[in-house]
């Protein structure tokens, strides 16, 4: 069962008839993923591998119960596609696409707090439930199934780190990108507290990079509950001042270091890597260590 | 997208903040034909992205057109935190009774923007944070509601002033709010924020844009271009692709932020340099890979250069087909070293060992080669 989406989780894509949206849902199809419907405005009764479109999130719902969305709408109109996804009641909604205006995200944000629903990403590659269902574009044949809970801020080389813990036998529980972008609907601690009450999960790996302080507020939650977790954080010989590709990887005013994090994340006994192969390491020495959940004290 | 000095000014000016009557110039000379307008006290300031401009000798006061003049050519020959200064801004000086400091900056992990106003302007906020810290009222902005009248009630009535300059500041607040919402701005700083009898005036103006806005800002569009102060940087930008300059010799290539930025990691732990950093983004094809490797050439320092693909939705074909489209068209003598993995790899590899190029199969195996072959 997985922390956010399972395999009969019912997904609707939004913007399915776009170049991506297309694309992904052939590939999250195939995975296994139960897309029950899409939406492209003005396209309503088309239909994309078999899926039904439709025009409007609330005509989608009248067809089907929807639980997750997935969303692949350019960034000019993604926050009003991630607004109508929220304010139709729907709980978990993903959303893959890049650049989107930092003012549109706080307010999605806002509203994905009031309505107490679970918004990953904006600009994060989406949610892989090892075996049951992929929300996004992630690669579905790195995956394989076990007990190593990933979580990152980074696409292509959380493929790298998950293609070698799969080598190494070391399966996946859950993998969630939660974004590249400065303000993000979901945090590591918020992603940390659900691997944690996620009994399949028994070693975290937590992928980061310069700017914010989500992994510093991440250091603070795993030190008070005692999570078993590796960390890789890149950006170590970013500049000051510069947009090192993510819009939210950049050190500003001094902060936001790969130091600082580094600092922050061991003295709360995490266990860093800087490369792949010590990442593997790293999660394999943890295992070995311990066949208990991802916490050290065992909490109902 | 960080303004100038000058372009947050007038920004400030739009939308009705008081900021010093001034003149913008690229050449000294320039200065004699604008300057009888502000008078013979002025203030002389580079225009230049780095803080510490006064401490590097880069903002003078002086008190005649000569001085402005010869003072203005010193700067313009500067280089302030490497950055070279090729404008200066030349205003009246101010008669100061108080500075304040007033400051919205977007606070990203709690998804809200935060005001910030000190009574003590002119000093570093992180000091006056760090130090002082009842001396700086903060508050947060709700991301819907915008600023309320009763946030700007508390605001004005944090520190003593006169009714008057406490409605003066008032205009202030709800002006520097409305600037920065419509700019879609990230961070708008006043520093100091200065009392000039009963007027407030911006007697300095730091502000950062979101880039992810810009589509939707055709009047910054010209600040964009001004203001990209490497010419490399410039030529990627335009090109679409997402490259910043560094210092080193060793080009790096790669797909995905946090795989470019690991990549540039690993070749400085093992010893290397690296000279830039260039994420082609997703689903590449063989003429942006070929375009990646004409920009990361032009710099003259790039001795060797380190491909690192990992193929998703990226082909690693494609990718290969154009690293030889790139050896080819360029004439490329320098060392290359590729790993490319994922889709299609056997494919991307086998034109690549046609040519020559044998591609590495680990990141750190990559680094360590292309540092040998650069030659430390």
């Amino acid at each position: 069962m997985g922390i956010l989406v399972h395999k009969d989780t019912k997904v609707l894509v939004q913007g399915i008839t776009g170049k991506e949206g297309s694309f992904h849902t052939e590939r999250m199809l195939e995975y296994g993923t139960k897309i029950v419907a899409g939406v492209t405005p003005g396209r309503g009764g088309g239909s994309v591998c078999g899926v039904p479109v439709f025009n409007t999130v609330r005509e989608a719902k009248i067809h089907s119960a929807i639980d997750a969305s997935v969303v692949f709408v350019p960034p000019a109109v993604a926050a009003d596609a991630l607004m109508e996804s929220l304010m139709a009641g729907i709980g978990m909604v993903a959303c893959i696409t890049e650049g989107i205006p930092v003012r549109d995200m706080l307010k999605v944000r806002k509203v994905a707090e009031d309505c107490r629903a679970t918004l990953i990403g904006p600009n994060c590659p989406g949610i892989v439930t090892a075996g049951e269902t992929k929300l996004g574009i992630m690669p579905a044949s790195l995956f394989s199934k076990g007990p190593v809970g990933v979580v990152s801020r980074s696409g292509t080389l959380t493929y790298l780190i998950v293609e070698a813990l799969t080598a190494a036998g070391l399966g996946q529980s859950t993998c969630v990108g939660i974004g590249g972008d400065p303000v993000l609907g979901t945090s590591f601690t918020r992603m940390l507290s659900l691997f944690r009450s996620d009994a399949s999960t028994k070693v975290i790996v937590l992928i980061g990079e310069i700017g914010g302080t989500q992994e510093e507020e991440a250091a603070e939650y795993i030190g008070r509950h005692g999570l078993s977790v590796v960390a890789y954080i890149a950006g170590k010989t970013a500049p000051p001042g510069k947009r090192m590709g993510h819009a939210g990887a950049i050190v500003s005013g001094g902060k936001g270091t790969a130091e600082a994090k580094i600092r922050a994340l061991s003295g709360a006994g995490v266990l860093m890597a800087s490369t792949v192969n010590e990442t593997v390491e790293r999660v394999r020495s943890l295992l070995a260590g311990s066949s208990a959940p991802a916490t050290s004290s065992q909490e109902g | 997208m960080e303004l100038y000095e000058f372009q947050g000014k007038a920004l400030f000016r739009k939308f009705g903040i008081h900021v010093p009557v001034g003149t913008v110039h690229e050449k000294a000379e320039d200065i004699y034909t604008s300057h009888h307008v502000i008078g013979s006290k002025v203030v002389v300031k580079a225009q230049v992205h780095a803080g510490g401009r006064g401490k590097a000798g880069g903002v003078r006061v002086v008190g005649s057109m000569a001085e402005a003049c010869s003072a203005a050519a010193e700067i313009l020959s500067m280089t302030i935190n490497g950055l070279p200064v090729r404008k200066v801004l030349v205003e009246e000086a101010l008669q100061i009774t108080r500075e304040y400091y007033l400051a919205i900056a977007l606070d990203r992990d709690n998804g809200c923007d935060t005001l910030m106003l000190s009574a003590e302007g002119g000093m570093d906020i992180e000091d006056i944070a760090a130090e002082r810290p009842e001396l700086l009222v903060k508050l947060d902005i709700h991301p819907h509601l915008g600023i309320q009248e009763f946030q700007i009630r508390e605001l004005i009535h944090s520190f003593p002033m006169e009714p008057p300059h406490r409605d003066a500041l008032a205009s202030v607040i709800r002006k520097l709010c409305r600037m920065y919402t419509e700019t879609d701005a990230t961070m708008a700083e006043i520093n100091p924020l200065a009392l000039c009898r009963d007027t407030f005036v911006a007697a300095d103006a730091k502000v950062t844009v979101d880039e992810n806005s810009l589509a939707r800002h055709p009047e910054l569009r010209e600040i964009q271009e001004m203001n990209e102060d490497d010419p490399l940087e410039r030529e990627a930008h335009l090109r679409g692709l997402a490259y910043v300059r560094l210092d080193g010799d060793i080009g790096i290539i790669g797909n995905g932020a946090g795989l470019v930025m690991a990549t540039l990691d690993i070749i400085s732990q093992e010893g290397g340099r690296p000279a830039n950093f260039l994420d082609i983004g997703g689903g590449a094809k063989a003429e942006v890979v070929r375009k990646s490797l004409e920009v990361v050439l032009r710099d003259p320092n790039v001795k060797g250069i380190f491909v690192n693909v990992f193929g998703g939705i990226t082909r690693c074909d494609e990718v290969a087909r154009g690293i030889i489209d790139a050896i080819e068209s360029l004439d490329v003598r320098i060392p290359l070293v590729v790993k490319i993995c994922g889709t299609l790899e056997e494919e991307g590899r086998e034109i690549l060992r046609a040519v020559g190029i044998t591609p590495v199969s680990e990141i750190v195996e990559g680094a360590r080669k292309i540092i040998g072959l650069v030659g430390r």
